[in-house]
């Protein structure tokens, strides 16, 4: 017989204290009588946008074949240049054998687009992927410096990352932009980047040097012994044992900077945070739309989570 | 092929300053086995590391086939290459797998083609008696295998020289034999040795020479029957009178 979950009470109390938020929640919200709009959201991520269709000659229209919701006007130029367009039947503005001029309208052509939500989730995540690449060769380098025996490149390693470390990432963004944005004539994009990548390889930059003092000193005199330089030694022997180490903080740490970039969205940058904040100004479904942002971001973060399980798993095989 | 002069190891600590070798000179001829010996602490292993430059030294020379290691312009990368060192722990590279340990410095440092270095691995493999252990990682051998595989990984640089720095001592029992054995079998093909051990078994059989050190400095020296059925001086007839 198996033998019995010992833990099914506890199991049962998670849920029901699970519940009990939901309840009060609930409870709060009906207070303040809030109006649900959750049929607006969909939009924000696809909607239909009618595209004008004009043609780009003047001419006339050749025929027009009807094919169920969409219709197929072929157009002809004055020097006989045929050119077909698809437009919503509904929306047809010519007939058969109608004189046109260069950018009359034909009609409106119904395509599918990404939503504010969408778009902002895109400039988060590049935003993110850019800054971290950046992060990890900063950091990697800084960390190195860190454990080095010049005195010059550990003052600096240290001095910057005890700047960074010890100032609020929202000041350093203000930094980035209204100071070294103005002074060098930076894009909000760059300074951005520029700023999530210098908070994060500060933080990268304490992983790595964690990681390289954690590998035992025989390793390092084993491959120095043989000949290797601290270069090679560093690269073939050190960062990679380092790295298996590392790796759950250092993807934490990466996690950590898609979350931080939403402080982007203060110097205009219309990320997906910023991109909450436009929608409910015309909106005002304040509720559904940071519950939905907030969605949107663990979903992205669970998935890398994830992602990061799996390769820790395969790299496990030599332990 | 080794000559040491006056070499002095200061290390300046928090509990004060320590003269870990303390003015040794010796010589070792090329197929000399030297067995190095004495109570902790004397300053046996600093003075092996201070031969492949694992630390620098403070004072005097060390010329290694003609080059001194006390010279700035030494480089010191060369040296290491000439003097393999085998070390108490082991050390082998955990995320390499026993082939890649043994292959790795032959290509980067002796500039190799992979397969050149390969069968060589293979055939040092053979010689330390772990031909099939090739593909594992080092955390799936036992201590004497891989104490083997360590030698056999410093053995694929060709040295000129061999350094143990107490290859047996983290040793389980039974597997210290096996180490031994090829150490002893290197030692008959003529390899250059010096080797600082507990073993006396060891000492008595294979060394050419014995050095007792004790508090940084080489106090006897002698051959292995000299030194352990009549040593000279008191601090070494109380050091044997307790291993023994
Ligand atoms: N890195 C170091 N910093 C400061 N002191 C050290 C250092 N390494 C060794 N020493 C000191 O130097 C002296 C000699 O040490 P060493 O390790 O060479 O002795 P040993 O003969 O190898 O001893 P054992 O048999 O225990 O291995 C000791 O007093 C030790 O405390
Ligand atoms: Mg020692």
């Amino acid at each position: 017989m198996k033998a019995r979950d010992k833990t099914w009470p506890w199991k049962l109390l998670l849920v029901a204290i699970l519940l009990g938020v939901a309840a009060g929640t609930w409870g709060a919200i009906k207070k303040i009588d809030y109006k649900w709009r959750w049929y607006r959201v969909p939009e924000y991520f696809f909607y239909l946008a009618d595209d004008v269709q004009k043609i780009p000659f003047d001419g006339k229209v050749g025929s027009i074949v009807k094919d169920g919701a969409t219709a197929r006007v072929t157009l002809i130029s004055e020097t006989s240049e045929e050119r077909v367009i698809k437009v919503e039947s509904e929306s047809l503005k010519v007939s058969e054998g109608e004189d046109l001029f260069e950018g009359d309208i034909v009609g409106f052509e119904k395509n599918l687009r990404l939503g504010p939500l969408m778009v902002g989730l895109w400039t988060t995540l590049w935003l993110s992927a850019i800054s971290s690449v950046f992060a990890l060769f900063l950091g990697l380098f800084t960390g190195i410096a860190r454990v080095s025996k010049n005195i010059t490149l550990r003052g600096l390693a240290m001095i910057y990352v005890e700047c960074i470390r010890g100032t609020p990432l929202l000041v350093q963004i203000f930094i980035a932009y209204f100071f070294l944005g103005t002074v060098f004539n930076l894009s909000r994009n760059v300074c951005g980047i520029g700023a999530l990548a210098l908070f994060a390889g500060a933080y990268v930059a304490e992983i790595v040097r964690a990681g390289v003092q954690s590998i035992p000193k025989g390793q390092m005199e084993a491959s120095r012994s043989l000949g290797m330089t601290a270069f090679q030694t560093m690269r073939d022997i050190i960062l990679p044992q380092a790295f298996k180490k590392i790796l759950p903080p250092l993807s934490g740490q990466f996690i950590s900077l898609i979350k931080d970039s939403s402080l982007v969205s203060v110097i205009a940058i219309t990320d997906l945070t910023k991109s909450g904040r436009e929608i409910i100004t015309s909106t005002f479904a304040t509720f559904e739309v940071w519950l939905v942002v907030a969605a949107m971001y663990l979903l992205v973060t669970s998935v890398l989570s994830q992602l990061v399980y799996y390769m820790e798993r395969r790299l496990a095989v030599s332990d | 092929m080794i000559k040491a002069e006056n070499v002095v190891k200061i290390f300046a600590g928090r509990s004060g300053v320590v003269r870990a070798v303390d003015g040794v000179s010796t010589e070792v001829a090329r197929g000399e086995v030297v067995v190095v010996i004495g109570p902790s602490g004397s300053g046996k292993s600093t003075f092996l590391r201070c031969i492949n430059g694992l630390e620098t030294f403070t004072e005097g020379h060390i010329i290694i086939d003609g080059v001194d290691l006390a010279d700035k312009k030494t480089n010191i990368n060369k040296v290491r290459a000439e003097v393999g060192m085998v070390f108490q722990q082991f050390n082998l590279f955990p995320h390499k797998t026993v082939l890649e340990n043994l292959t790795l410095a032959q290509c980067r440092v002796r500039k190799r083609s992979k397969k050149v270095a390969e069968e060589k691995a293979q055939a040092l493999l053979k010689k330390v008696g772990i031909p099939e252990k090739a593909t594992e990682y080092p955390s799936r051998l036992s201590g004497g295998q891989q104490q083997r595989v360590a030698i056999a990984r410093a053995l694929a640089m060709d040295p000129k020289v061999m350094l143990f720095d107490e290859p047996t001592s983290a040793l389980d029992p039974e597997m210290v034999g096996e180490v031994l054995d090829v150490m002893k079998q290197l030692a008959r093909e003529g390899m250059t040795m010096i080797v600082v051990t507990h073993e006396m078994g060891f000492a008595r059989e294979v060394a050419d020479r014995v050095i007792f050190m004790d508090e940084g400095k080489v106090v006897e020296v002698g051959t292995p029957e000299h030194f352990f059925t009549n040593p000279k001086e008191e601090r070494a007839k109380l050091f044997l009178k307790q291993v023994l």
